[in-house]
């Protein structure tokens, strides 16, 4: 341990203030780009689920027309 | 026309293109005098801004003026390939059997003989209103001679990843002058050490030796980056 | 060898092989900037010139090595992207450059803090720093490039063009920086130029250096995987994921 005391510690031999802005800017950017990947991915996620349903629904409501189509036509014959 | 270019086809290509081009800028005198004005102009510009004391521009002459020719260079940049991409003769250029890169080689040697050249035999007379010490004024011409051959073939590289954008001039800038920044400090470094009577022979030769590597290596850049506006 | 290369050009592959990947150099970047951040700050000695202002050397060296290194395997990611047409390798090199610019900037700012109790200026011509700024520009200049064209092809390889030619010139403006440095502040004294420093610590800043990248790891490849699935959200591979997923 460098340090004997914590108040020692947190003054960094007076240069306290750089020593923890330096570290303390440094961690906020690590932990901003993590939370942002984070953020990016589960938003990600959603947009494709919304839009695997979207398309599922569209498949299905499309699907009535065509079989009924198939149906008049197999009527004509 | 045979599907295998002739014998000294290449040769050919190249010297046509070359000539092309210069009949074609040589026409319009004002892209090749815009430059030189611009590069008078900054140079005015700093006196005013800074002090007209002649010891002072003295010792800050070599920077000045390699900066603002520098800067010189860069505006001509835009230019470069943006009339024969509006025409389409650069695709012309893409479809030729010769190999791209030194068609685009060609190209540039008339950008550096028609910029970088004026510029380096200006600089001189610029130099005296700056009050340059007496004996770095050969040394400026070649420093700048050298360099800017450099820059354009550097600067070549980014006005063929801009030319297919809508405004690319800014962004061109923005890709270009970090790359420039060796060949600034070489080539002002030059001039200071003719300046203070040091030996200029270890600048000279580093000035060749990126002319050399960018001889090697940005006209392939070049011709990829052609490649990737024109097809993109 | 050309089995790999065909496994690589799938990113549905890459999408799995970096989920069993991630979570160890997650853990392993936790672990080592944990332990390097106590060792560094609270169990290195202090520097018997700098005194504690020193410490700012475990976040400075380690983010300038990491900024540099960034812009290599961007490089190198573009130049797989051209020759073999891995679309997995531009997709790493579109997430690497905000990182590369965030280190770039970590290193330029806790360089800027140092420098107020070490010269007593925020800003000093430094040949680090000055690197560092050059480094910055070229950081910016990728990602613009990248961002100005309207197709994503032509935009990844025009990015991919500028991240070669810039790996080429970083070490020509390193060296031409440091010459001019040397030339025009002979006497000043640059922050990290020592050469000896005791194992005490060196050790911390070696750990800290791991550390960071294995973060850059940990974040390419979670950072790669959703660039996956912005890009292949039609694929029925990506589709039938996310309803796993839920």
């Amino acid at each position: 341990m460098a340090f004997s005391s914590l108040n020692e510690f947190f003054a960094m031999g007076g240069h306290g203030l750089y020593v923890w802005g330096a570290w303390g800017i440094t961690a906020l950017l690590m932990l901003v780009i993590v939370w942002h990947a984070r953020q990016e991915r589960s938003q990600l996620l959603k947009s494709v689920k919304r839009r695997v349903r979207r398309q599922n629904a569209h498949s299905q409501s499309t699907q009535v027309p065509v079989n009924s189509a198939q149906r008049d036509v197999r009527n004509d014959a | 026309m045979s599907m295998h270019a002739p014998s000294g086809g290449l040769m050919v290509a190249v010297s046509a293109t070359f000539k092309r081009d210069l009949t074609l800028l040589l026409r319009r005198r004002g892209e090749v005098l815009n430059p030189l004005v611009f590069f008078a102009l900054v140079i005015t510009l700093f006196p005013i801004g800074i002090s007209p004391d002649p010891q002072l521009l003295a010792e800050i002459a070599p920077g000045l003026l390699w900066v603002a020719a520098l800067l010189a260079a860069l505006l001509s940049l835009d230019s470069l390939f943006r009339s024969d991409y509006d025409d389409g003769s650069l695709e012309q250029l893409l479809l030729a059997p010769q190999p791209l890169a030194a068609l685009s080689l060609a190209k540039v040697a008339v950008h550096w003989l028609l910029t970088g050249l004026p510029l380096a035999l200006m600089a001189p007379i610029l130099g005296i209103m700056l009050a340059l010490p007496a004996g770095s004024y050969l040394i400026l011409a070649l420093s700048l001679a050298l360099g800017t051959a450099s820059l354009s073939l550097i600067g070549a590289i980014g006005a063929a990843l801009t030319v297919g954008l809508a405004r690319g001039g800014v962004l061109l800038s923005l890709l270009v002058l970090p790359l420039y920044i060796p060949v600034l400090i070489f080539g002002a470094g030059a001039v200071q050490a003719a300046i203070l009577g040091d030996g200029i022979a270890a600048h000279i030769a580093i000035l060749g030796a990126l002319l050399a590597i960018s001889l090697m290596l940005a006209p392939w850049a070049i011709a990829a980056s052609l490649r990737i506006s024109i097809n993109g | 060898m050309w089995a790999f290369i065909n496994k690589l050009r799938s990113p549905k592959w890459f999408y799995s092989i970096s989920a069993k990947l991630q979570p160890w150099f997650w853990a392993a970047a936790a672990l080592l900037l944990l332990v390097g951040t106590v060792w560094g700050l609270a169990f290195a000695p202090a520097d018997y010139q700098q005194g504690n202002s020193f410490r700012i050397i475990y976040v400075h060296v380690p983010a300038a090595f990491l900024a540099q290194s960034i812009f290599v395997s961007m490089a190198i990611s573009g130049l797989v992207f051209m020759v073999w047409k891995i679309k997995v390798a531009d997709m790493a090199a579109t997430v690497m450059a905000p990182l590369g610019a965030a280190m770039t900037f970590v290193a330029l700012f806790s360089g800027a803090v140092w420098g107020v109790p070490t010269w007593g200026t925020w800003w000093m011509w430094d040949a680090r720093l000055t690197s560092m700024l050059i480094l910055l520009f070229l950081y910016l200049g990728v990602i613009a490039l990248r961002g100005a064209f309207n197709s994503r092809d032509s935009g990844s390889r025009a990015a991919s063009v500028l991240a070669m030619v810039g790996v080429i010139n970083i070490p020509i403006i390193k060296y031409s920086v440091d010459w001019w440095y040397t030339l025009h502040q002979p006497a000043s004294f640059t922050i990290t130029g020592r050469s000896a420093m005791p194992m005490e610590m060196w050790a911390p800043l070696l750990i800290m250096v791991l550390g960071f990248y294995c973060f850059f790891i940990a974040l390419t490849l979670m950072r790669t995987r959703s660039e996956i699935l912005r890009r292949e959200t039609n694929k029925r591979w990506v589709q039938e994921l996310v309803e796993e997923v839920r």
